[in-house]
């Protein structure tokens, strides 16, 4: 399709009333359309679960501090993170997998394209349904308001002798249904990229970003439906009179925990994988070379995936497991950190000799591998469980796991976003807001986090309210404070550029960064079939043979 | 189509506070280490580094392998990383041509696989070995046995042997390593999940309910070791505060006959004795020789003995008793126990016979 042709669209667009506009949104099928919406939506939350951190934040600035109640304060960090990982990373992932997927593999959309309006539309009522809580948590009891059960629930503290009014039930539904949204997505994701690639590119010549997306549904798949099975159980024991997690019936506590986490470790490879996707996209064209060791990082990448499922209990090591159980999830753990490793090698390997750019979206892949490679090394010191039994639930944990979520998925993210959003919108990102984005964030983030590890060696547990002076935690919990400020106003800066820059931002062309892969030759916003004709492709870098016809990669591969 | 890139010198200083940033960054972490090693002498703060116990120590010297191990991975792949951000900037002189397109290399990244298979390998068998040390260690005929059991929002501690109840306040005797005396923890919940975590004497060990653990410490220092709940039970978790006083064994003696004595009957104080025992306080609390055998509160047989109330949370004077019994929510709101609303006759009475419980 023809610039022209859509300019003739947006012109009749604007014509239109407002009323037909939102209607065409709400009832697209498109699969750019639906993963804008995805990013919109998780943009929104990422914003009320920074608020949620804040909130806790000021609390914990210094000891005995009455900002908020206690009730309040659990209710933010149970928001905070059923927020942040449910109706933040997953949409937002699910967002770009879905914008990028199909044209990085030539489709014309998704497999199922009204299946994929169903999961964005499902994830959409479970975070509604999540904060309707604040309204109707309190049911008929007049008690309880949010969830403050904490983001992974740990029974018996669900059962109804525990959480009366049906604030928890708000929490099990939204994640019921937000967790069928996932699934269908996964499904639709795996369908897409094995069934609707162009003709040429085969498997081995996927752009990494399809390879890791791949990997990631699958996980999605095996990791979601026991969350989601355990949530239908917490509400049969709750409304039906059921006993599998109800601790004075003869009920197993362990037992939701083993759910809980067959779930939650996996979940987050599947929230890293996509990072690491778009870590391995932007990093080689910054780099001017083809990513290192495509074969390894792919096998790299299904090992993850495989060995991801097999570590679960290592969020467990304190309740009690048989010496023998421990150490084989010790040794599990550490197993994976051998993939891991692999791939920061591979990328270092693929910057090694090249011409690096420092573009945006570079300098955060580059904050990216170091804050990674800590985050990754403080998970080796927890995979060892003895010391496990010191940090976790401490906020050694809570710093780590940050540093996972923070500094390794969103400075990934953050980057994608500079990257792509030329393709999305048309228009680049200011340069210049972008690395002052890169710097606050990056001193914001050093500040809350790296401090962060402190007091958990020093005997602070997670998820408490207030403390005790004089235990060595003040300066810290006060640096970690003042961090979150920095990343609020860098924040607030990225806000301001996504909109200046969406209406001013200079025209970005097809393709602003001289890239390889396949949606960088279309036009910037893609037509709405992606492709007037189905390209053929012959290398995993179709517009490098493109571009060098004298030296096409697919000489080599 | 390709982008000609113009700003390579304006990244120099970019670098160079990066670089610095980063020293600063490793600076602070070993500053931080060098502060949590270097706790003060009275064990005010609880920090694992700072250990007094057999399982605590082993866990402080695996821990310093495993830093080890992973500083060194991290100087070592940090500089790669700078190295190749410095090195391999793109210049001015010839920014149009691409460089040399490379695909991988086998043997480089063979040897970036089996190098950190063998680090996973020792790694694991260290850990193997001090796993077994502390879960598989046997128990010593000495040793004392407590059963904690974790309440919202406070800590039962029953000695089965020497017929001992109390709360919050886990007394132990210092154990020799001629004669060790470890303190063996039989670990119960009564409601939700609690965690029992004392940094400087052992890890953490969840209380689930239905679900019996055991832990054990071996103090070869007396003093006052503080911790808390680790597992976020409820409201208040923040305050559900722990501490053990590690005594010499005479000490310890001496606290237990004290322990075993039946509550003292001092007549002057019927009146607040009657108090307790004709409103709700005996429902949920204990008090032997009275009619209160309650046990979804603190026992308060020997309530005076104890430094602290709320679990910890308020020292035990009897100002804060008055205030804990008109309104608990003052000292820790959302506790279980209830504002008792009495007169100010019947309050006076109450705490006056509260301070005779020794």
């Amino acid at each position: 399709m023809s610039s022209d042709v859509l300019a003739i669209q947006n012109a009749e667009a604007a014509s239109r009333p407002w009323v037909e506009t939102l209607h065409e949104w709400v009832t697209t099928v498109d699969h750019k359309r639906l993963g804008i919406l995805y990013i919109l939506y998780a943009l929104v939350f990422l914003i009320i679960g920074g608020i949620e951190a804040t909130i806790i934040r000021i609390q914990l600035m210094r000891p005995h501090n009455d900002f908020v109640s206690p009730q309040v304060f659990n209710r933010m960090f149970t928001m905070h993170g059923t927020t942040m990982i449910f109706f933040v990373a997953m949409p937002i992932l699910f967002g770009f997998a879905n914008y990028l997927v199909p044209l990085m593999i030539g489709a014309r959309d998704m497999a199922f394209p009204r299946l994929n309006a169903f999961g964005f539309w499902l994830t959409a009522l479970g975070g509604f349904l999540l904060y309707f809580s604040f309204v109707g948590g309190s049911g008929l009891y007049g008690a309880g308001s949010a969830p403050d059960v904490g983001w992974f629930a740990y029974a018996p503290l669900t059962s109804r002798a525990f959480s009366v009014g049906h604030s928890a039930d708000y929490w099990t539904i939204a994640l019921l249904v937000s967790g069928f949204g996932s699934i269908s997505t996964a499904i639709n994701i795996i369908a897409t990229i094995l069934c609707m690639r162009c003709p040429g590119m085969k498997l081995s010549r996927m752009p990494l970003l399809a390879w890791l997306n791949l990997v990631m549904a699958g996980m999605v798949i095996l990791a979601v439906s026991p969350l989601t099975a355990a949530q239908i159980m917490l509400s049969i024991d709750r409304y039906l009179g059921g006993h599998f997690f109800d601790t004075q019936a003869g009920g197993s506590a362990t037992l939701w925990m083993h759910f809980f986490w067959i779930f939650g470790h996996p979940e987050v490879y599947v929230l890293i994988i996509p990072a690491f996707a778009f870590a391995s996209e932007i990093i080689p064209v910054f780099s001017r070379k083809p990513i290192f060791g495509y074969p390894v990082m792919v096998a790299a990448t299904i090992c993850i995936g495989f060995i991801g499922l097999s570590v679960w209990a290592h969020h467990m090591f304190t309740i009690g497991m048989n010496s023998y159980a421990n150490s084989f999830f010790v040794f599990t753990t550490m197993a994976i950190a051998v993939p891991t490793g692999i791939k920061i090698f591979n990328w270092l390997g693929t910057m090694w000799g090249g011409k690096i750019q420092f573009k945006t979206p570079m300098i955060f892949c580059i904050g990216f591998l170091l804050q990674f490679l800590i985050a990754g090394l403080t998970g080796v010191m927890m995979s060892v469980a003895p010391f496990d039994w010191q940090l976790g639930n401490s906020y050694f944990v809570v710093a780590h796991f940050h540093y996972v979520i923070v500094g390794g998925i969103l400075f990934c993210l953050f980057g994608a976003f500079y990257y792509w959003f030329p393709k999305i919108t048309g228009r680049l990102l200011n340069e210049t807001l972008g690395k002052l984005h890169f710097w606050l964030f990056a001193i914001g983030f050093h500040l809350t986090f790296d401090s962060m590890h402190i007091p958990g060696l020093l005997g602070m547990p997670r998820r408490i309210y207030t403390y005790e002076p004089g235990r060595g935690w003040e300066i810290w919990n006060l640096i970690e404070t003042i961090g979150v400020f920095v990343q609020g106003i860098a924040t607030l800066i990225f806000v301001a550029n996504l909109v200046l820059s969406y209406f001013n931002g200079p025209k970005a062309g097809n393709d602003p960064w001289d890239a390889w892969t396949l949606e960088w030759s279309v036009s910037s916003p893609p037509p709405v079939y992606n492709f007037a004709s189905i390209p053929t492709v012959a290398s995993r870098r179709p517009l490098w043979d493109l571009k060098h016809p004298e030296d096409p990669d697919s000489h080599y591969e | 189509m390709r982008i000609v890139e113009t700003m390579q010198k304006a990244d120099w200083p970019a670098i160079i506070s990066r670089v610095v940033g980063v020293a600063v960054l490793v600076a602070g972490v070993l500053l931080a280490a060098g502060l949590c090693t270097a706790a003060p002498q009275d064990n005010s703060v609880p920090s694992i580094f700072d250990s007094h116990s057999t399982p605590a120590d082993s866990i402080r010297h695996l821990s310093h392998f495993v830093l080890g191990i992973t500083g060194l991975i991290f100087l070592v792949v940090f500089s790669l990383l700078s190295y190749v951000v410095v090195k391999f900037r793109r210049r001015v002189a010839d920014a149009e041509r691409e460089p040399a397109q490379v695909y991988g290399s086998t043997q480089i990244e063979l040897a970036w696989t089996i190098i950190p298979i063998l680090i996973v390998v020792v790694l694991f068998l260290a850990t193997a070995r001090v796993i077994h040390a502390i879960q598989d260690a046997p128990r010593p005929a000495e040793a004392v046995e407590v059963t904690a059991i974790g309440h919202q929002f406070w800590w039962e501690f029953r000695y089965p042997k020497l017929g001992i109840v109390t709360a919050n306040e886990l007394h132990v005797p210092v154990s020799d390593a001629a004669h060790p005396t470890p303190t063996f923890l039989k670990l119960l919940s009564a409601d939700t999940d609690h965690s029992f975590w004392v940094p400087q004497l052992a890890g953490k060990t969840d209380l689930i309910p239905n679900h019996p653990n055991g832990t054990w410490i071996d103090p070869h220092e007396t003093g006052l070791f503080l911790g808390q709940c680790a597992q976020y039970c409820g409201t208040q978790h923040a305050k559900m505060l722990l501490r053990v006083y590690v005594d010499t064994p005479e000490d310890f003696n001496a606290w237990v006959r004290g322990q075993q004595e039946p509550a003292k009957r001092d007549e002057k104080e019927a009146a607040g004795r009657h108090v307790f025992e004709t409103t709700a306080c005996l429902n949920c609390h204990a008090i032997t020789g009275t009619n209160g055998t309650g046990r979804f509160g603190p026992d308060l047989t020997h309530l005076m003995s104890r430094r602290t109330i709320a679990s910890g949370a308020a020292e035990n004077s009897a100002q804060n008793l008055r205030l804990w019994i008109q309104n608990p929510d003052s000292i820790k709101p959302g506790s279980l126990m209830p504002a008792m609303k009495l007169s100010d006759a019947d309050l006076d009475a109450l705490v006056r016979y509260l301070e005779t419980l020794q």
